[in-house]
């Protein structure tokens, strides 16, 4: 598929002044795609030059248009002498492969140096020509959309996820290379940007590939990281989650809703109008019942059925009554579709469960299989024209990939890099996972060179000083060890699937340690494998979460699936509790892979669950939560001796087990501390430095109801009979318990007590404790210790002297709450916050410390750290003072150790205001029983769907109104009454956006605001499209720190510019907001004596057009809008 | 454990009034942060002496890389470095220009050159303006007046397109740009005759208008006047004076005050050469008034200095080496006589009235709207310059 690339350059401005003598420059463009160059007209004597340039065009192949970057180049005509280089601009063309993305780039861009940083602004217009080509052989795979969001985009429906897609490329690093000696700063430092920019797309290409293979047509999750190995080269990785999305078109979204799509359709890619002839294409949709109830066996079946009669047994106590109210729709003119749908999807359950069918190929074996990706399966595939991966279908391709999954089981990696999923996708959460390995960085030698080296285009670009192609695969051999005993640990915990996950490396001179991480889950078939999850999906649609999750559990499913009708399914399904069914316990009760203790779940007293559950993924959406969360850390250092290669990895790898060990100590305390009992989003980053490893492990606390109210702490002391020992020891304990109900008055923690007796169900003996800092045991902590470790092998003995314990003690303490009006947390959204208002500020902010003293132990250095991390967040909390009262959402530190006593923290987070008043009046709400709320909860979420049509598929953004919801049953009407309030309260901030963007540009608003978020969604906006990914790598280099303000003064320019420079970009592409945006890197380096300094900063997301909801919402329903402004429903218009 | 590197950077950019202004005033970071500290930002929020140096640091970057697009506001608005809303660029543009009335004053008349900025010293010395602060603001009048010399078109409205000043305080840079040059001068007619601005634009013309004519207002005798009295007589002027104010949609697009005008204010001389005229139109004020102020005896013996001299002020205005004499003049020869003889303010503006309305009644006196456009202005000014 070929394509034409249609550039002009139309006008400059601002350009510095390149000739002192006139104060003006002779501007002219070079405009370069692969090797072929175009040069505009010189524009003598002006900074503004306006160049109106004919159309450039190149016409290339679409392999090329996926790899290479345009690249502009601004320059000073010189007479006499050479010209001199303004500055650049690279635009990645690749969102205008896809199909319905962006259609044209076209804006001012700064021009940027990397020496001198932006020097003025270029307006330039890209369009790309793209011609059909059916070459079943092309190594392009445009059309293939990207996202780094980790959840299934807004606006987009998933046909199917399908898993894992990796890949990594590997070059030398130009800044290494002989030539590097010889050639300026700034050449090396392009040959660097550029370099990089190329491996990134051709890996986006290659990725794309893979997705082709599978049948997919988008990589949701999409992470792609650089390790700058130094003399040994550079690595451009990516994982992802490949996904066959649907495009939900605005008016037909709900409409469609109702519809299957029959499995042709689907493989069409952003198809915007699915067929309406639906599930009577049978054969792909059975399996999903089938399924369920092999998956739990899977376990049962290692051992003694006893657990599996057990829970077949389990009485179904009476469903609560709530349930039905699912089906109270409020009567807002919106909702007028509702019953028809409301039948067809029962009619569509019921039919699809009484189907037994592929019997013998359901197996949690075959669950796993079509997560993964296979190659093969690709050569049977593959050949389609651009976007689409094939539209034969047919049974002949579903046994060529059963037959191929079967022979490819031993490869496959059931991980997903999403965070949030569809409701019902996850079934149970084991624990998290993680491994770690060291490992040595010798020069690189890797497969992905081969690649390169066939691809004659790219060749020229690579200097290679040597290559060997006969070398092993190392990284990635390395990356499929670690994934491998991911996947086992998975197992252990009786999990077919890794959810959540994400590799990372730390890298120190020769050392680096790779690691991995994801949480073990039991995840619904029925959303993995072609055809099998569209009842499901539509469900989805008008029942929102919490409806899956209750009748995915095993019990019901051992009973009922195949046999009753769709009424009594639903009933049933209804009458369990929602939000609870992810923390029931994945593994065998008998067979644990550890000791932990188990009690019966607090919501519904059907299942067990663990006492404490960690998470690297977001929290649920269905999850009943009591109170709010907040933002937990453990930080730690460890000295390290100075050590060579092996050496040095050896002790590094000595000392990762007790770090982990530590860490998640900390973590357990700190939870109970605040009297919680389950992290998500849980990130623990282990840095190597010359002499000492650092830890930081973020995540979010929450009390989910469903678990058993966390025990206080204990401290016991060592010497009982010391008298004056006793009492310190006394002494800390009070102030530990008055800290446990201080947080939980803090964090609204009242969890409901349960009338036991009403509930027949064995009543789990509530724990009174855990342990700490004495021994362990039976403690439960250990559920989520050995995750961490390194599989079964690691057994950790906690011994520490009484000085360590005071230590901890003390430091456990000396975390500071945020100041009032604040909360935070390092998850997509705050758990017990929803009436958010539409202000947000993103912000990066980066501290580099030095260390100073001169005998440093792991007492003062973790004292050390701790206080940097907190004066950091204090610093943060004082900077966002006047947005109070706001949260900080996706609160993500980078440790960075970049020479011998410096520490480096880059923090990215965006802080969301809410609206105070309605918080109030949550927490005037009396506890309601947890059933209650539960339903009302469904209720609420009910109108969400229907609300947002255009989006269903989306996971809601704002966890759904919880205790704000009193009495919302009675609530009509809600959501005219809701846009009219949120209109009302759009802050004067994004009053002044609305007026700025309504004002035709003119002499004092020609710039449009673009708003970026770490997270995936905007509040009171809906995101309308998806125009593409953006992922930029910049270099920043100086030889006057001194006079550019320093260090501080350097690298906040550079930040702001980088900043400044992809929200051109998004503009360019007719965005207003980047979703989900991400700082993958900030390496920075110094060297003061020389006056110099380096800054590497490589960051992604997502450009998208967004709308207020206000504005959606021309005219204001008219609708009864005395409507107290208590319904927290209107956060989430 | 020290922070060698410190920085916050947000997507729209962070700008804190108080800090805004304490950089503005020429604070360096540690006394930011002293001053910061004694407004008791510490008990309000709880924070740390540690986090306050921070975020005055972080602030400070921020205006110091602002500082270069605040010299030329329009490029704040097109730049793309700094996401700011429009509300919030105005505040920084309208802060970064507005200036002590106590430094302008000392300005007024003074030629706009590094000797001048030299003296900065003591002119902060004397107004207690911070040194650094002053130069800024020195440095604000000589970019306005660079940036405005040479073009045509109304003065203010020139400041306020190339600055983005509101129009009151870049009639006030237009006022200090008028009092350096008298090419300047006519045009600033044009200028400060739109119809009355808000209040800060309006000083920034007053300032250009006396950089430009270079009225002579660092005498001693014109000590006790102060910017405000200056502005506000320049305004008045211009607001009467110039063509523009008389019929706006017929002037001069370049609003050069009609040469006519000036030349036309000799006629006015008749009012005091005639002797005739000049008996009649005192018998006509002092009949008026008689009764109705307590200075009269005063008025009846002063009578012929006080007209002369208003009449003669007007006389001279064509010659740019007597215009630097016009404050001087109204100073010396009408406000000094008649605070000696302690006219009460009340006084002056009776005998102004009908000084302004007798030759109405005077027969063969033709230039009776002339004469009364003439008056309005210079009343005005001496009713505003009639203080201690």
């Amino acid at each position: 598929m070929p394509g034409k690339l249609k550039v002009k350059i139309v006008a400059g401005r601002h350009l510095p002044v390149m000739d002192r003598a006139s104060d003006l420059t002779d501007a002219f463009v070079e405009v370069k795609f692969g090797n072929t160059t175009f040069k505009t007209d010189v524009y003598p004597k002006s900074l503004n030059p306006q160049w109106n340039s004919e159309w450039f065009k190149f016409e290339v192949d679409d392999e090329e248009l996926q790899d290479e970057p345009l690249q502009i180049t601004v320059l000073d005509h010189d007479t006499y002498s050479a010209n001199d280089a303004i500055g650049k601009v690279y635009i990645d063309i690749d969102p205008l492969l896809y199909s319905e993305a962006a259609t044209v780039i076209s804006g001012w861009f700064p021009i940027y140096d990397t020496i001198h940083g932006i020097r003025g602004e270029i307006n330039v217009v890209v369009k790309v020509d793209l011609f059909n080509d059916l070459n079943r052989f092309r190594q392009s795979s445009c059309g293939v959309k990207f996202f780094c969001t980790t959840s299934i985009p807004k606006c987009y429906r998933a046909v199917v996820i399908h898993g894992f897609v990796e890949e990594l490329v590997v070059n030398e690093d130009p800044e290494y290379q002989w030539i590097d000696r010889i050639r300026t700063p700034r050449a090396s430092n392009e040959a660097r940007q550029r370099l990089i920019s190329l491996m990134s797309g051709e890996l986006q290409r290659k990725i794309g590939l893979k997705v082709l293979e599978m049948r997919g047509n988008a990589v949701v999750g999409y992470l792609q990281c650089f390790d700058l190995e130094g003399e040994s080269g550079l690595v451009v990785r990516a994982i992802g989650t490949a996904c066959t999305l649907d495009k939900l078109s605005n008016t037909s979204a709900f409409l469609p809703a109702c519809n299957s799509p029959s499995k042709e359709m689907k493989e069409i890619p952003f198809n915007e109008d699915p067929n309406p002839n639906t599930y009577s294409s049978g054969p792909s949709t059975p399996l999903k019942n089938q399924t369920y109830s092999f998956s739990p066996s899977k376990s049962y079946s290692r051992q003694s059925s006893s657990s599996d009669t057990d829970l077949s047994l389990t009485p179904k106590t009476a469903p609560s009554p709530q349930g039905p109210r699912i089906f109270l729709f409020p009567s807002s003119p919106t909702l007028s579709c509702d019953s028809p749908h409301v039948k067809k999807s029962c009619l569509l359950l019921s039919g699809s469960s009484v189907k037994p069918l592929h019997c013998s190929h359901v197996s949690p074996v075959v669950l796993r299989k079509s997560v993964s990706f296979t190659e093969e399966l690709l050569l049977a595939a593959s050949g389609m024209g651009s976007g689409s991966a094939g539209k034969e279908g047919g049974p002949f391709k579903t046994l060529l990939r059963q037959q191929t999954q079967s022979a490819l089981e031993q490869r496959e990696f059931p991980f997903f890099t999403l965070t949030t999923f569809p409701p019902g996708f996850l079934l149970h959460v084991g624990g998290v996972v993680s491994a770690r390995s060291v490992k040595l960085l010798d020069r690189i030698h890797n497969p992905a060179f081969v690649g390169i080296m066939g691809n004659t285009r790219s060749y020229k670009l690579l200097d290679w000083n040597s290559f060997n192609s006969d070398e092993p695969e190392t990284r990635d051999a390395w990356w499929a060890e670690i994934r491998q005993e991911i996947k086992s640990h998975a197992k252990a915990l009786g999990c077919h699937a890794v959810v959540g996950y994400s590799e990372s490396t730390s890298i120190c001179e020769e050392v680096c340690i790779l690691s991995a991480s994801g949480t073990a889950a039991v995840l619904n078939p029925r959303f993995l494998q072609d055809g099998t999850m569209e009842g499901c999906l539509e469900q989805r649609l008008s029942w929102q979460p919490g409806f899956f999750s209750i009748g995915s559990e095993k019990g019901e499913v051992d009973f009922f699936p195949q046999s009753q009708d769709s009424s009594s399914l639903l009933g049933i399904e209804e009458a369990s509790p929602p939000g609870c069914g992810f923390c029931h316990i994945p593994y065998d009760e008998l067979n644990m892979p550890f000791p932990a203790h188990l009690t019966y779940c607090y919501n519904c007293r059907k299942q067990k669950v663990p006492d404490v559950l960690f998470t690297t993924i977001d929290l649920p959406v269905e999850a009943i939560v009591v109170g709010k969360g907040c933002l937990i850390q453990a930080r730690l250092c460890r000295l390290k001796k100075k050590a060579q290669a092996e050496a040095n990895a050896t002790s590094i790898s000595n000392l990762l087990p007790f770090m982990e060990y530590e860490v998640h100590t900390q973590l357990m305390n700190k939870l109970k501390l605040r009297g919680m009992n389950a992290l998500f989003g849980l990130r623990i980053q282990i840095t190597v430095g010359e002499n000492m490893l650092m830890g930081l492990a973020s995540a979010t606390g929450v009390y989910l109801a469903a678990l058993p109210t966390p025990g206080g702490i204990q401290i016991a002391g060592k010497t009982p009979n010391d008298g004056t020992y006793e009492q310190h020891i006394s002494h800390m304990q009070k102030k530990i318990n008055d800290t446990i109900a201080k947080n939980k008055e803090l964090y609204e923690i009242n969890p409901p007590e349960l009338p036991e007796e009403i509930i027949g169900s064995p009543i789990p003996e509530p724990r009174q404790r855990s342990r700490l800092l004495r021994s362990q045991s039976e403690s439960s902590d250990e559920v989520t210790e050995l995750d961490l470790s390194h599989g079964k092998k690691d057994a950790f003995v906690l011994e520490i002297d009484d000085t360590d314990a005071m230590e901890d003690v003390h430091s456990l303490l000396t975390d500071v709450p945020p100041p009032s009006g604040f909360y935070s947390c390092n998850t997509e959204i705050m758990p017990g916050i929803n009436n958010w208002t539409p202000e947000i500020q993103m912000f990066t902010a980066v501290r580099v410390s030095r260390l100073s003293n001169i005998n440093p132990t792991n007492q003062t250095l973790n004292k050390n750290f701790n206080d940097l991390c907190e004066n950091l967040l204090k610093s943060l909390y004082f900077k966002l003072r006047s947005m109070v009262p706001c949260c900080l959402c996706h609160v993500n530190f980078t440790v960075a150790l970049p020479e011998d006593e410096l520490v480096q923290i880059a923090v990215t987070a965006v802080a969301i205001t809410y609206d105070k008043n309605q918080a109030l009046q949550a927490n005037k709400a009396p506890t309601e029983k947890s059933q209650q709320r539960a339903s009302t909860d469904n209720e609420e979420q009910l109108q969400f769907p229907l609300e947002l049509s255009s989006d269903p598929l989306s996971s809601q953004p704002f966890s759904p109104a919880k205790e704000a919801l009193e009495g919302a049953s009675s609530h009509t009407g809600i959501p005219a009454a809701q846009r009219a309030t949120s209109l009302e309260k759009a802050s004067p901030l994004a009053e002044g956006y609305l007026r700025h963007r309504s004002v035709p540009s003119g002499t004092n608003s020609t710039v449009s605001v673009v708003k970026m978020t770490p997270l995936s969604f905007l509040p009171g906006a809906k995101i309308t499209k998806y125009l593409g990914i953006i992922n930029m790598f910049f270099i920043r280099e100086t030889t006057s720190l001194r006079e550019e303000g320093g260090v501080s003064g350097f690298l906040h320019a550079f930040i702001a510019e980088v900043f400044a420079m992809v929200r051109a970009h998004v503009a360019a592409l007719g965005g207003n907001a980047v979703v989900s945006y991400i700082m993958k890197q900030c390496v920075f380096m110094e060297n003061p004596n020389k006056n110099q300094a380096q800054c590497l900063i490589n960051v992604s997301g997502d450009a998208v057009i967004f709308v207020r909801e206000s504005e959606l919402e021309a005219l204001p329903v008219p609708a009864p809008t005395a409507q107290p402004a208590g319904s927290a429903g209107d956060v989430t218009t | 454990m020290s922070s060698d590197l410190d920085v916050f950077v947000g997507n729209t950019t962070l700008i804190d009034e108080e800090v805004y202004r304490l950089w503005l005033d020429g604070h360096s970071v540690a006394e930011a942060v002293a001053r910061r500290l004694r407004g008791g930002v510490l008990e309000r929020e709880g924070t740390s002496v540690a986090v306050l140096q921070s975020d005055t640091r972080d602030h400070y970057r921020t205006f110091q890389m602002l500082e270069r697009l605040l010299h030329a506001p329009p490029r704040l608005l097109q730049q793309l470095l700094f996401q700011i809303p429009p509300e919030r660029q105005a505040l920084l543009v309208q802060r970064y220009y507005a200036f002590d009335e106590a430094l302008a004053r000392e300005l007024l008349g003074k030629k706009l050159s590094k000797g001048t900025k030299k003296e900065l010293d003591e002119v902060s010395a004397r107004t207690g303006v911070g040194i650094r602060s002053c130069r800024r603001q020195f440095d604000n009048f000589k970019r306005v007046f660079k940036a405005v010399e040479e073009l045509r078109g109304p003065l203010a409205e020139n400041i306020q397109q190339l600055f983005l000043l509101p129009p009151a305080l870049a009639r006030d840079y237009a006022a200090i740009v008028f009092s350096g040059i008298w090419g300047l001068w006519e045009r600033f007619w044009g200028f400060l005759g739109c119809p009355d601005p808000p209040f800060s634009s309006r000083d920034y013309a007053a300032i250009v208008f006396f950089a430009n004519s270079r009225f002579e207002t660092g005498k001693r005798r014109l000590q006790f006047l102060s910017f405000g009295d200056f502005a506000a007589c320049a305004q008045s002027m211009m607001a009467h004076w110039s063509q523009g104010a008389l019929a706006p949609e017929a002037a001069d697009p370049d609003g050069d005050l009609p040469k006519s005008f000036l030349q036309d204010l000799k006629e006015l001389k008749v009012l005091v050469s005639d002797k005739d005229l000049l008996d009649q139109h005192k018998s006509l004020v002092c009949s008026a008034l008689r009764g109705k102020i307590s200075v009269y005896n005063e008025l009846e013996a002063n009578f012929k200095a006080l007209s002369r001299a208003l009449v003669n002020v007007g006389g001279k205005l064509t010659h740019a080496r007597d215009v630097r004499d016009f404050f001087v003049d109204l100073v010396e020869k009408v406000i000094e006589p008649c605070r000696s003889d302690k006219w009460s303010p009340g006084d002056l503006r009776l005998f102004l009235t009908h000084y302004t309305a007798a030759p109405r009644n005077l027969p063969g006196f033709r230039h009776q709207a002339l004469w009364e456009r003439y008056m309005a202005a210079i009343s005005a000014c001496l009713l505003r310059m009639y203080h201690d």
